[in-house]
């Protein structure tokens, strides 16, 4: 009876891992969190080009962040250019139109104007090129 | 001496008086005509220089052809968007 309760033990605590594993794994393709975080304090924002820009002066550590993010978007762009027959900056930009779309309540984002709003409950200050 | 009625302030017949006045008024309209076809056609140049805004590569039909394919990229990239 007792080697039956452990025995029974052992195997769910080998399906919770499987179960975690399974469910973690799209999590791993998940934001960095020390870029949730600079987004959700406001420190950078999204920019209608598509790229991540500063809103306010960037740390050393953030400047890399945002850098490093960049550099991986603009080839990401250049390949889906190539595959879509167009070019990097209109991949890019049509990109910039729906994570602008996309930004989360306090995010913030940059208008076509060229100043940083803080994402509210209403549609954000996009180019007019883009769609809903 | 000649008495004038109280209305009549000259002794030049009526006539001249009403060609006089029509000459004045027809110099006066060539006059404004003039002032105002002049400030019409005045252009000051611009002390900027002209900036054409070549930004024009990109359009809606473009944008609409591309959105689905961003939608997928993004979706797919969570990581770096």
């Amino acid at each position: 009876m007792f080697e039956q309760v452990k025995k029974n033990k052992a195997l769910a605590i080998i399906g919770g891992l499987i179960l975690t594993a399974v469910v973690a794994a799209p999590v791993m393709a998940q934001r960095d969190p020390a870029y949730e975080a600079a987004r959700s304090s406001g420190k950078i924002g999204e920019k209608p080009d598509g790229y991540l820009g500063y809103v306010t002066a960037p740390s050393p550590a953030i400047k890399a962040l945002v850098e490093d993010i960049n550099i991986k978007r603009k080839a990401a762009y250049t390949r889906k250019a190539q595959e879509t027959n167009s070019t990097v900056e209109q991949f890019a930009f049509t990109s910039g139109c729906n994570l602008i779309m996309r930004t989360a309540p306090g995010e913030k984002y940059q208008t076509p104007a060229g100043t940083w709003n803080t994402r509210d409950a209403s549609d954000p200050v996009r180019d007019s090129r883009c769609l809903n | 001496m000649m008495l004038y009625q109280t209305s009549q302030l000259t002794d030049r017949p009526y006539g001249a008086i009403r060609r006089n006045m029509r000459s004045l008024t027809t110099t006066g309209l060539i006059l404004g005509a003039a002032i105002g076809l002049s400030a019409c056609v005045q252009v000051s140049a611009p002390d900027k220089p002209i900036v054409i805004n070549l930004n024009i590569n990109i359009k809606q039909e473009v944008v609409y052809r591309l959105d689905g394919d961003a939608k997928d990229l993004i979706n797919k990239e969570a990581d770096i968007f």
